[in-house]
């Protein structure tokens, strides 16, 4: 077989061997892995770099406060409600709107359980699948969508109704699949008819079925698998969820939990309007994306984890009788290994798709989806602040307007960028596991793109604000001493291209 | 006979455009059935070695980055079409084009509110891309076939513009299956 993925070594100026993997494939968005090995072939450094840069949060600066939900979902194509609904309700602040009518809360929740379903079921079986299906040594032409519908027809139509089945309800909430406009500042501009009451209904146990049949496989993987999934990243980390007030999992609202790695309480019932107290993000020279904290443990220690398998592990249990069934024989299966185990990731979002699917259906009986009283307003502030759980983790939306309802300061912490250390640190840790010795094979790289592909990084996302977030490999000596980083010009127009 | 080959890539998007293509659902199967997917961020294949028949672009070019891999599709496709607004117009990426650079970075890294960044660092390592000072929409870079537009397009267009393509028929996109937003 030709060697399809081009590994890609260089010298550096220390002598160290460099591997790169660019583009990293089956994820959403540019990232690239850098490599440093030294001559006996150890890994000296390994590093996961995005390579994007938007600039949102500069130029929503200006933009009215109504454009908002709509503009900034165009951060990710894959889980814009998740934005359109940290937006929106970032407004509904704004404009005193305190408490949403129910009719509005309730099509906003059908909307983000559709989003849960259909970004977990695109990412599973469409990205991340074929690693499991096929294996790493599996050849490249394989290893991807077109090779589980050829090989494994009845996953592929799983994953090809489940996430149908999530645009269809996104479609029926906010007026599209991708980028709808159904959520405003206050409430929402649509109820549900019973006619798309009763089509959507019609499929709710087929989508929870698929779910379960998927939770079936994934169970079997791991236990199949154990020493592979240790092999890709086994460390715990601290966590950060919203829960809602009885600790029950909550992902359309609630109040912020950490937890730290012995699984002990950091915080508890925070509201997210304090969020400044609790999180910052450091800046690094080599990445373009940020590396957030929990202020009180420091940049060093404070690094933490988001997404599903944290919320999967830090709640006290999930209220629908399905997913916590398979949240507890999760817990039950994997000790207290489970929050450290990068592979079960993907475990806790086949949960969390069955908890999507059955919120569904249950949202979908209830009459007030049908009622009229749509939007409301109370005493108008400056500022808003909100919280939302997105399919990859805990999201943070953050703005000021001014008196003309100009936005005039923008925030946004998205969930991709909370997972940077805990990706970087998995890179770390499988590339020392399996690069050792000095033939670097396609296979060994295929796990370390895998360990990645478990946290579901959108990239797209993490580089709305922050920079281009190219990789990057900075020249280190053998002590790990930067020895070479000649600054780039970003600001010399002279520089660039074009 | 070998199956033609379709490639996509991602530049200065949101990955909604390659969301849409596979919003054409259960049809994906009749997809990889007719042709392969070459090269694209939904496989694996790093570098192109062989020609594709058609490439799709998302995004428009915001980094160096960008420009040399729309180069390098350019040069390894035989029909290429842009895809949605970002690849046409630049959208909503462009929004920046009115604000200098310099201002984009500084609220980045050293004004938003949970920056932590004592020392006034600003990412500047060697190997990352630099950043081009407007969004360029992909035909001021290089010739491009078609466009299909919407942010993002329907599916329904895509479905139709492959199928026609793949199929050696002109391709007749009903202004019933275009849209613009």
């Amino acid at each position: 077989m030709t060697n399809t993925t081009k590994i890609q070594e260089t010298k550096t100026d220390t002598d160290m061997r460099r591997i790169v993997i660019d583009p990293v494939t089956r994820v959403e968005g540019h990232g690239k892995v850098t490599i440093l090995l030294d001559n006996e072939g150890a890994v000296k450094q390994a590093r996961l770099h995005i390579v994007e840069f938007r600039g949102f949060e500069r130029f929503i600066q200006g933009r009215l406060l109504w454009e908002v939900p709509v503009i900034v979902q165009r951060l990710c194509g894959i889980c814009p409600v998740s934005h359109h609904l940290g937006a929106a309700k970032a407004m509904d602040m704004i404009v005193g709107a305190d408490e949403l009518t129910p009719t509005a809360e309730k099509m906003r929740r059908l909307m983000h359980y559709g989003q849960i379903v259909q970004s977990h079921a695109t990412h599973f079986f469409y990205l991340a699948s074929p690693d499991l299906l096929f294996g790493f040594d599996a050849p490249m032409q394989k290893r991807n969508a077109g090779g589980v519908v050829m090989e494994h027809p009845d996953m592929a139509h799983r994953g090809v109704r489940l996430r149908k089945y999530g645009q269809k309800i996104i479609e029926t909430t906010a007026g599209k699949r991708i980028h709808g406009t159904g959520a405003i500042p206050g409430g929402i501009n649509k109820n549900l008819t019973p006619v798309e009451r009763d089509r959507l209904l019609a499929d709710a146990d087929q989508a929870i079925k698929d779910a379960c049949d998927a939770l079936e496989f994934i169970k079997k993987y791991m236990e199949k698998h154990q020493d592979d999934a240790e092999a890709l990243g086994a460390f715990t980390s601290n966590r950060l969820c919203i829960l809602d007030s009885d600790g029950a999992m909550d992902l359309y609202d609630g109040t912020l939990r950490a937890v730290d790695r012995q699984d002990k309480i950091i915080f508890e019932n925070e509201p997210v309007v304090n969020y400044l107290q609790h999180v910052a993000e450091e800046v690094r020279n080599w990445t373009y994306m940020k590396f957030p904290f929990i202020r009180q443990l420091g940049p060093k220690e404070g690094w933490y984890s988001v997404g599903s398998l944290p919320r999967v592990t830090a709640c006290d249990y999930i209220d629908t009788p399905l997913a916590e069934k398979a949240r507890r024989e999760m817990i039950e299966a994997l000790g207290g290994k489970a929050s450290g185990l990068t592979m079960a990731y993907h475990w806790a979002r086949i949960i969390e798709i069955i908890h999507g699917a059955e919120k569904i259906k249950l949202l979908l009986q209830d009459p007030d989806l049908l009622r009229n009283e749509l939007v409301v307003k109370g005493k108008r502030k400056d500022e808003g602040i909100s919280v939302i759980e997105a399919p990859r983790g805990t999201l943070f939306h953050h703005y000021r307007v001014d008196r003309n309802d100009q936005v005039s300061m923008a925030n946004i912490i998205v969930s991709t960028t909370q997972n940077n250390e805990p990706m970087n640190r998995a890179v770390e840790y499988v590339a020392r596991r399996y690069l050792q010795g000095t033939e670097i094979t396609e296979s060994m790289l295929n796990h370390i793109e895998a360990a990645i592909r478990a946290y579901d990084p959108c990239l797209s996302c993490a580089t709305h604000a922050v920079g281009h977030m190219p990789l990057s490999v900075s020249l280190c000596n053998e002590q790990g001493d930067i020895i070479d980083r000649k600054n780039r010009a970003y600001f010399n127009s002279q520089q660039c291209i074009i | 006979m070998a199956k033609p080959k379709l490639s996509t890539v991602f530049l200065g998007g949101c990955f909604g455009c390659h969301m849409s293509l596979l919003d054409i659902d259960e049809r994906i199967i009749e997809l990889v059935d007719i042709v392969e997917i070459y090269k694209s961020p939904l496989v694996d294949r790093k570098v192109f070695e062989e020609r594709s028949d058609i490439g799709l672009i998302e995004g428009g070019c915001v980094t160096e980055e960008n420009v040399e891999v729309l180069l390098a599709l350019r040069d390894h496709c035989d029909f290429l079409i842009s895809v949605g607004e970002c690849a046409i117009m630049g959208d909503i990426p462009s929004l920046r084009n009115t604000i200098p650079l310099r201002e984009c970075i500084e609220e980045a890294y050293l004004n938003t509110v949970s920056t932590w960044n004592p020392t006034h660092n600003i990412p500047n390592d060697p190997e990352l891309p630099l950043l081009l000072n407007r969004v360029h929409p992909c035909h001021d870079i290089v010739k491009i076939d078609a466009a299909i537009p919407g942010c993002p397009p329907r599916s329904d267009a895509l479905w139709e513009a492959l199928q026609a393509l793949l199929h050696n028929k002109p391709v007749q996109l009903p202004y019933e299956i275009l849209k613009y937003d």
